[in-house]
């Protein structure tokens, strides 16, 4: 049973204007857009905030587009909106990857790719690939908009550089220059959290980032080094070890994910020759 | 007229579930009706200490102190109070019940009431239990001979787990108070166990009190007894408020407080010769029952018969015991104790095979029993014994051989299990329950009056089929009587395979009289000429079933059906994720009433039995499920769906309604023994289910990084 | 708040964030929509929110205004829909019909040539226990063969 809903108030702004004003006044507000994770929380009891902005019906939040060599994604843009785009398959695959593998249909129709970055959970399906990818998050305030490359946003668990009169508003991903690798290890093949997931791009620079391993997403910058390098993937394996640090949970072990991230890392080493 | 029998007639309920139509229990209001909520223990073990609760008025509380009956649920032992009075034995124990009008009243209520405890020692072991709830000890000639026999002895421990029933529908009544009276609507298997333990617990005569079974999302046995204690607290709050009270479970109570299936250990000394033969079984079962008897013994009793798997051997010993833990009762799950002891004499058949070098299939072939052989307790079986036939007819479909030479040696495996399943209850069970079935004639043709429930698996549709066929007259024709205390008589409960073959044959008597008495009449004709009429039957027991609980030797059921299932998996070398790449299941059940919905019970019980064996955990901290949300009890989605063969052999029983015996619980007997002899095929030496990734990994040498498989 | 429902126009005066799953089954009382789990799990709550399969039970009413709600009682409206019906009898979909209402809607939104990959994606957030999921299939398969859905 819900959270008493009686006690919850909702804002409706109209535009994104009229959002980011109300934010500005009363930055206590916690934004919601698709809910798939708020009304989780509400039904066992864990929410807090009892003050929500609705994002929803913001169009100036979604958009999929690109210009010159940056591919940008509304914050309210659907997992299904980015796997049906066909801007989004050409040049970010492995983001579509993800978004397939977020629960159900019914949670793609609605979760939304700024949703997933704000709740900012250990294990965010989009996470590791918006920092393999090294995306920027475009931040808008009453007083005008920032970008923050997607490295910087999280200072800790569940924290980002987020200010609480900012919204995100956009994603921005440059151009990728290499082969895109990505996997998810949930505890089925649908409605899935994930035990552990790797995501990676191979070409002139290597990043790897895996997600479930850590307070936040991890981007393994020292693996990545010993293998552009031309390391092996034992030594490879052996710094990944040092990044990570996976804890045990009701889902897995730790030295299962741990073992099983040594073993993501070398299938996508071997199978991106 | 075409008869119906072996035609997947359309079911009864079919339409009404698809429009949205049917009504659950939750869809049910009544006027002035109260929600209610339970307050339970959060220690596994303790004596209250200090209860304080201030609450508004306009709340009801309810204590034990406000049971005008005995405070426990009848069952089979009164061990278990309806609420706690001052000793706790597990976590969720119920303490105190709370009403009110507005059911958003009722959220967090435990943080408004004070409990105190003092805490007590908790016991989650086993085999370090000083309570046994129940002993049983099975003896088939001499087993010193039997080993002396021997050229080889095999041992070895097997493990099972907890498992949830997972109905997608939660436990949920509405008590609605009488003058002197109580009715109880729930969604429930068994009607007149719930009017049992309010008849007890209310105080009250049998003919006041009601229960009414509402269309039911599930039940797989977790609604067999529980309902009784949810009932029972409805009825509590009713009484007092003098107002219809309304309780169902949301997800995270229905995991943490309602029973699981029974785990397990079980422990194999098996003597064999060189070519194969078993000459001595000695079996060890053990089952954590929880903190309550609940049905442990029952439990207990079907996994001991079930213990030495479909073989034959002279010389058996098999020792069973009940224990109880602090941790929540546990109590029927589809296969009752069967699925338990059999994954352990399947795991161990193949060890044996192993050792013996001989090939699984040919194990089985050599000590599969036969018609004429007799079982552990003795029963010589009919020639509906079909082990064999399933075996073969398995083996054939799946192509078993020829997969498993080629599939050796690479990271997909292939492997069998062989099991039964007696129908019905055990022994003398039958003859004490004394179910009856009403058949009613009307205007068109027939109603059926039984307090068997339909809970997905086709009752409705099974019995009208059974009734048409004998009386003679169109499906179409057939009424079935809401499940309502207050006009069916008690057939039993709808649980042990037995509401086909046992009540099926009780309408198909009854009919058969209704036909006699028509004579050349229609039923319409009969109708308009006499009015109406009523036939009742009670269980006769078929002639010559002996059994003795004393000894518990003899016939221990009147028929068992046969199954053979063979997994072909794959192991991810990278992530040891398993998955099912074929299932094949077939299975011998006398007569398929309706052969779809026969294939729909092998396919759902099959699933639950892969589930079982490789993704459903419970995981118990302290005496508690930590994992009672549904994003953390894994079962399967459409995705991870195992593509299924099924195959169905019909070999009647002469006493079963056409011929047919029971296939409700034995699907899920086979599937985890097969999965993990498909898994020892792939070099994984499983003792223990669930086989989840992690424990495949600790399996292998966790110590290696590069792509492993033994 | 107005919302369009199997067709009708509706006004219900509840709270914003009221979980559309309570406003279908206790302001409008369409009972068919069930609750298997109330944390978007199990998809017993689908329902088609201007033709798109969502979890009622973690969608805040307000998330419905102004738009095209279907729920089990509004499936018949559509070829398909009454298909699906239809096939989830004749073909054992539906057991014990707890999860039935929330799968014909997952399925509703599929096309003619639906692979069965796709059928099964499209399901992938309805879970179901009676029946291991194949007599679905085969119903999802024989509705969409024999609607012509296109």
């Amino acid at each position: 049973m819900p959270a008493n809903i009686s006690a919850l108030s909702l804002e409706r702004p109209r535009s994104l204007k009229a959002a980011l004003a109300t934010l500005a006044d009363d930055p206590k507000l916690t934004p919601i857009a698709g809910c798939t994770d708020i009304y989780v929380a509400m039904q066992f009891g864990t929410l807090a905030e009892q003050r929500f902005i609705d994002l929803w019906d913001l169009k100036e939040l979604r958009g999929i587009s690109v210009t010159g060599d940056v591919l940008r994604i509304g914050a309210l843009n659907t997992y299904t909106e980015i796997i049906n785009s066909k801007i989004v398959r050409k040049q970010v695959p492995m983001l579509v990857a993800a978004s397939r593998e977020v629960g159900g249909a019914q949670i793609q129709n609605r979760g939304t790719l700024g949703g997933n970055i704000a709740n900012a959970s250990p294990a965010g399906d989009t996470l590791p690939v918006l920092a393999a990818a090294d995306a920027r998050i475009v931040l808008s305030s009453h007083s005008g908009s920032r970008t923050v490359p997607f490295d910087a946003f999280y200072t800790g668990y569940r924290k980002s550089v987020r200010n609480s009169d900012e919204l995100i508003t956009a994603i921005e991903i440059p151009r990728i220059n290499g082969l895109q690798w990505w996997r998810k290890v949930g505890t089925r093949r649908a409605q899935a959290i994930s035990k552990i997931m790797i995501a990676a791009v191979r070409g002139k620079q290597v990043r790897i980032a895996f997600g479930s391993v850590a307070p936040t997403v991890i981007l393994a910058k020292r693996t990545a080094d010993v293998l552009a390098g031309g390391g092996s993937i034992a030594e490879a394996q052996a710094a990944l070890l040092k990044e990570i640090s996976p804890i045990d949970d009701v889902r897995s072990t730790g030295e299962y994910r741990a073992t099983v991230a040594t073993n993501l890392l070398a299938q996508f080493w071997n199978e991106t020759k | 007229m075409a008869p119906s029998v072996g035609k997947n007639v359309r079911r009864k309920d079919g339409d009404a579930k698809v429009t949205g139509a049917a009504k659950y229990i939750d869809d049910l209001t009544f006027p002035g009706m109260l929600y209610g909520a339970t307050i339970r223990s959060t220690v596994p073990r303790a004596r209250i200490s200090k209860r304080e609760v201030s609450l508004p008025e306009d709340f009801i509380v309810a204590d034990h102190l406000d049971i005008p009956g005995a405070n426990y649920v009848a069952l089979i032992e009164p061990d278990q109070p309806c609420l706690a009075s001052d000793q706790i034995r597990h976590v969720a124990e119920p303490i105190l019940l709370v009403a009110h009008a507005d059911k958003h009243a009722l959220i967090d209520i435990d943080k408004r009431v004070t409990i105190e405890y003092d805490r007590q020692e908790p016991n989650y072991d086993p085999e370090k239990s000083d309570r046994s709830f129940k002993n049983i000890n099975i003896d088939k000639g001499d087993l010193k001979r039997g080993f002396k026999d021997a050229d080889l002895i095999v041992e070895g421990e097997y493990r099972t787990a907890h498992q949830e029933q997972l109905y997608i529908e939660t436990n949920g009544v509405i008590a609605v108070p009488g003058y002197g009276a109580i009715t109880v609507y729930g969604s429930l298997q068994c009607p007149y166990y719930v009017h049992k333990a309010l008849v007890e617990l209310m105080d009250l005569p049998p003919e006041r009190v009601r229960v009414v079974q509402t269309e039911t999302g599930g039940g797989f046995g977790g609604k067999e007894e529980y309902p009784s204690m949810l009932a029972c607290h409805a009825a509590i709050l009713a009484r007092k408020s003098g107002k219809p009270v309304k309780m169902i479970y949301d997800r995270v109570e229905d995991l943490l407080a309602t029973t699981k299936r029974h785990p397990s250990i079980v422990r194999h000394r098996t003597g064999l010769k060189k070519d194969g033969r078993v000459t001595a079984m000695d079996v060890e079962v053990i089952l954590d029952g929880g903190a309550y008897a609940t049905l442990s013994a029952v439990v207990l009793s079907r996994g001991v018969i079930h213990a030495s798997g479909p073989y034959r051997c002279d010389h058996v010993r098999i020792r069973g015991r009940a224990m109880m833990t602090h941790t929540p009762p546990n109590g029927a799950f589809r296969g009752f104790g069967a699925p338990q002891t059999q994954f352990a004499i399947e795991a161990h058949m193949d060890r044996i095979a192993e050792q013996l070098k001989i090939d699984p299939v040919k194990l089985r072939e050599i000590n599969a029993l036969r018609p004429g052989d007799t079982t552990a307790t003795g029963q010589k079986l009919g020639k509906d014994a079909s082990a064999l036939p399933v075996l073969r007819e398995a083996v054939k479909r799946s192509q078993f051989n020829k997969k498993r030479k080629k599939l050796a040696g690479t990271n997909r495996g292939i492997g069998l299990s062989l099991f039964f399943h007696g129908s019905g209850f055990t022994g003398g069970g039958e003859v004490k329950l004394a179910s009856k079935a009403s058949l009613e004639l009307t205007g068109r043709g027939a109603r059926i009056l039984v307090a068997s429930t339909e809970i997905g698996q086709g009752t409705r549709t099974m019995h009208a089929q059974i009734v048409a066929d004998a009386l003679g007259i169109p499906y179409d024709a057939i009424d079935v009587h809401e499940a309502d205390t207050a006009f069916v008589p008690d057939s039993g409960p709808t649980v042990a395979s037995r509401t086909c073959m046992i009540v099926g044959k009780l309408l198909e008597r009854c009919a058969s009289d209704m036909k006699r008495q028509l004579g050349k009449l229609t039923p319409a004709q009969y109708f308009k000429k006499h009015g109406a009429f009523t036939v009742t039957k009670q269980y006769e027991p078929p002639p010559g079933l002996q059994w003795s609980d004393e000894t518990y030797a003899g016939d221990a059921y009147g028929s068992y059906a046969w199954g053979c299932n063979v997994v072909e998996l794959e192991v991810d070398p990278i992530t040891f994720e398993v998955t099912p790449i074929n299932v094949t299941a077939v299975a011998e059940i006398g007569k398929a009433i309706h052969p779809m919905m026969a294939i729909g019970q092998i396919e759902g019980g099959t699933a639950q039995g892969i589930g079982y064996a490789l993704t459903e955990e419970v995981v118990m901290k302290d005496g508690r499920m930590a994992n009672a949300q549904l994003t953390n009890y894994i079962i399967p989605t459409a995705l991870d769906a195992a593509p299924m063969d099924v195959g169905i052999l019909e070999s009647p029983y002469e006493h079963g309604p056409f011929g047919a015996k029971g296939v409700g619980e034995m699907p899920i007997d086979g599937p985890a023994p097969a999965v993990i002899n498909a898994l020892r095929h792939c070099g994984f030496d499983v003792r223990s289910i669930p086989a989840t990734p992690e424990r495949l990994l600790a399996l292998t040498d966790s110590r290696k990084t590069k792509v492993v498989r033994r | 708040m107005r919302l369009t429902i199997n067709g009708k126009k509706r006004t219900v005066n509840v709270h914003p964030m009221k979980r559309l799953l309570d406003v279908l089954r206790e302001d409008c009382d369409l009972t068919g929509t069930k609750e298997g789990c109330g944390e978007g799990e199990c998809g017993a709550c689908t329902v088609l929110i201007d033709g798109v399969a969502v979890d009622s039970c973690i969608t805040p009413v307000a998330h419905a205004a102004g738009r095209r709600v279907v729920t089990i009682e509004g499936a018949k409206a559509t070829k398909l829909g009454k298909a699906l019906q239809n096939a989830f009898v004749v073909h054992g979909g539906a057991q014990c019909g707890i999860c039935t209402p929330g799968m014909i809607l997952a399925a509703a939104p599929l096309k003619r040539g639906a692979t069965e990959l796709e059928i099964k994606t499209a399901l992938a957030g309805n879970l179901c226990r009676c029946t291991g999921y194949p007599a679905i299939f085969r119903s999802v398969k024989s509705a969409l063969r024999k609607s012509g859905a296109r």
